[in-house]
């Protein structure tokens, strides 16, 4: 058998009921590695002695039914736990205790997952590197001072790392997708309405979803049939039939019609994202596919887009942290004072940057020319990808423009950061299901991914697509545990 | 269009988020940056374009109104940022 922390989701599970491993010896595992790993800065709040005593219970009332018997699983620090702190990255949140549980996490703790802890992100969500957090950025396991990708960096960078087996992301614009890419790991963003939001630290409700971060194909379709579930907490939960996931998982995609949109063969791409690309193409032609050009015409304008429609739903859910009733609170000599000293001390610098930008687009004056004309752009951008869904049945892109930067590269340039989620953006605003899967190296070595874009509710394709793919794929992910400390 | 250092002030002001002249000024030139790369949606007529309001094409559900009679008080007030059982303080607001 081979080490605990390296095994996937679907192999912990196997040994778990073929009582090979208990529960206590996975968690244990986890844990010791996790004790060596602190350089990766990975956990904001640990949850380890009470993992221990869950796992034990576990082990002495066995229940082999469940989907995740006794295996213990980090999460984003951006979804509230009940009893165990809950900070989003900032320093607002810092000394925040969940009363309640949001309904993805409870999901997983139903069918016998055990939190392990609390895992880094840029501050709300908000951030492609990491570098937003309040708690310090995350190393990526792939190399030393390389971002691992964000807002989902510490959960990118846990499964990368082997410190928790699966992860649960959010992905408002690629926050899930990018992380996955730059750490060669499986990212998935669900399609709006799958997983309920509710005790999600909200950034932008409109474009919001929890969805699975794993090692694998075959994981991350074990892991979304446990979150994906109707929600009435959740006034935009769907209420549709999910599948099953893991029993519907074929590699048979032939027939299988997938797009290539021109508008995504950007200026100053390396060529290695174009081979990539093309590499990826034809392992779907030998998977049988047909592949099919396709024009995606406003997909140049979906960041634009973007960048007024988050910051504007941003500026309207972050007016809650007004240090009244949780989180940090500044003193004032009176009311309004003690709010403005709150939120210039509480909030990091691009959280605040995005609120005034929601704030002015949002402003007397300014609303039709920003934030209305944005929404009519959203209009024309999800009308690109339906007109595509009448022609294909699924669409390939790369994941991100590059690979894994360098901590400190593109920090005193927003705009620049920005740009690595212009492959993904466009995906939330049109509200559609899309994988990141691993698909081979740059010069560096450092990881790249290929993308899979679904219909509404296609996840079972995307995912049967993906598990095609990885299969010619064959990536490994040499990491060295270059971070280890005894 | 540009952003000036006055309208930066005001937007901080509408925010409730205070600043100084140095990080005004700051903001002022990442704004301008961000706000420039926006403008680019300008290129695109969109007269006869209906705004998108919702992303997935359901209607909202009504739910029965009635009352689910947990006590959460506790709960509320468990976070609060001065210790009080009873109630949230804040500074004073009436003089």
């Amino acid at each position: 058998m081979s080490d605990i922390t390296s095994q996937s989701l679907f192999e912990l599970t196997s040994n778990i009921k073929e009582k090979k491993l208990s529960s206590e010896e996975i968690t244990k595992a986890f844990i010791d590695r996790a004790e060596k790993s602190k350089k990766l800065n990975v956990y904001v709040t640990d949850n380890f002695e009470k993992a221990i005593d869950q796992s034990k219970k576990f082990d002495s009332n066995l229940n082999f039914d469940l989907k995740l018997p006794g295996i213990p699983i980090a999460v984003k620090d951006l979804f509230c736990t009940n009893g165990v702190r809950t900070t989003a990255g900032s320093k607002i949140l810092n000394n925040f205790v969940p009363t309640y549980e949001s309904t993805v996490t409870q999901n997983l703790w139903s069918q016998g997952a055990i939190l392990l802890g609390k895992l880094n992100c840029d501050e709300f969500a908000m951030g492609s590197s990491n570098e937003t957090s309040f708690f310090g950025n995350v190393q990526n396991p792939v190399g030393e001072n390389l971002v691992p990708g964000g807002s989902s960096g510490g959960s990118s960078a846990a499964v990368a790392a082997n410190l928790t087996p699966v992860t649960i992301g959010t992905d408002t614009g690629g926050s899930i997708r990018q992380p996955a890419s730059f750490t060669g790991t499986v990212g998935l963003k669900p399609t709006y309405g799958s997983c309920s939001r509710y005790g999600i630290v909200a950034f932008a409700s409109s474009l919001d979803q929890a969805g699975p971060m794993t090692k694998n194909v075959r994981d991350c379709s074990m892991l979304l049939e446990v979150i994906s579930s109707f929600d009435q907490k959740d006034s935009t939960s769907i209420d549709y039939k999910r599948n099953c996931y893991s029993k519907e998982l074929s590699k048979d995609i032939k027939g299988k019609k997938i797009g290539i949109p021109k508008e995504y063969r950007v200026d100053n791409m390396p060529d290695e994202i174009e081979q990539l690309w093309k590499n990826g193409i034809s392992y779907a032609k030998d998977c049988g596919a047909e592949i099919i050009d396709i024009s995606l015409p406003h997909t140049n304008y979906a960041l634009p887009t973007y960048y007024i429609v988050a910051p504007a739903e941003a500026s309207s859910n972050l007016a809650r942290y007004d240090g009244v009733k949780y989180g940090f609170r500044s003193p004032g000599q009176n009311l309004i004072e003690m709010y403005e000293k709150t939120r210039s001390e509480g909030f990091g610098d691009e959280v605040k940057r995005r609120i005034m930008i929601g704030t002015y687009v949002l402003s007397s004056g300014y609303y039709d020319a920003y934030y209305l004309k944005a929404q009519k752009v959203r209009q024309l951008i999800k009308k690109d990808f339906d007109d595509a869904f009448s022609k294909v049945d699924a669409i390939l892109t790369p994941s991100t423009p590059s690979s894994a930067f360098k901590i400190g590269e593109k920090t005193n340039d927003p705009v620049s950061m920005y740009l690595n989620d212009i492959f993904t953006v466009p995906i939330n605003l049109a509200g559609l299901p899309g994988i990141s899967i691993p698909a081979g190296k740059d010069k560096n070595n450092y990881p790249l991914g290929l993308q899979v874009i679904g219909k509404p509710f296609d996840e079972q394709n995307i995912l049967n697509i993906s598990y095609a793919l990885e299969d010619k794929i064959n990536f490994k992910n040499d990491i060295s545990d270059w971070w280890l400390s005894e | 269009m540009s952003i000036d250092l006055k309208t930066v002030k005001h937007i901080s002001k509408l925010a409730r988020i205070s600043i100084d002249d140095e990080k005004a000024n700051k903001l002022k030139g990442d704004l301008n940056n961000i706000f420039e790369f926006i403008e680019k949606l300008n290129e695109l007529n969109t007269d006869n374009v209906q705004a998108l309001t919702s992303i997935a094409e359901t209607t909202l559900r009504f739910r029965k109104d009635e009352i689910k009679s947990e006590n959460i008080r506790e709960k509320i007030l468990k976070n609060s940022p001065e210790e009080n059982k009873d109630f949230f303080v804040v500074p004073k607001v009436v003089e």
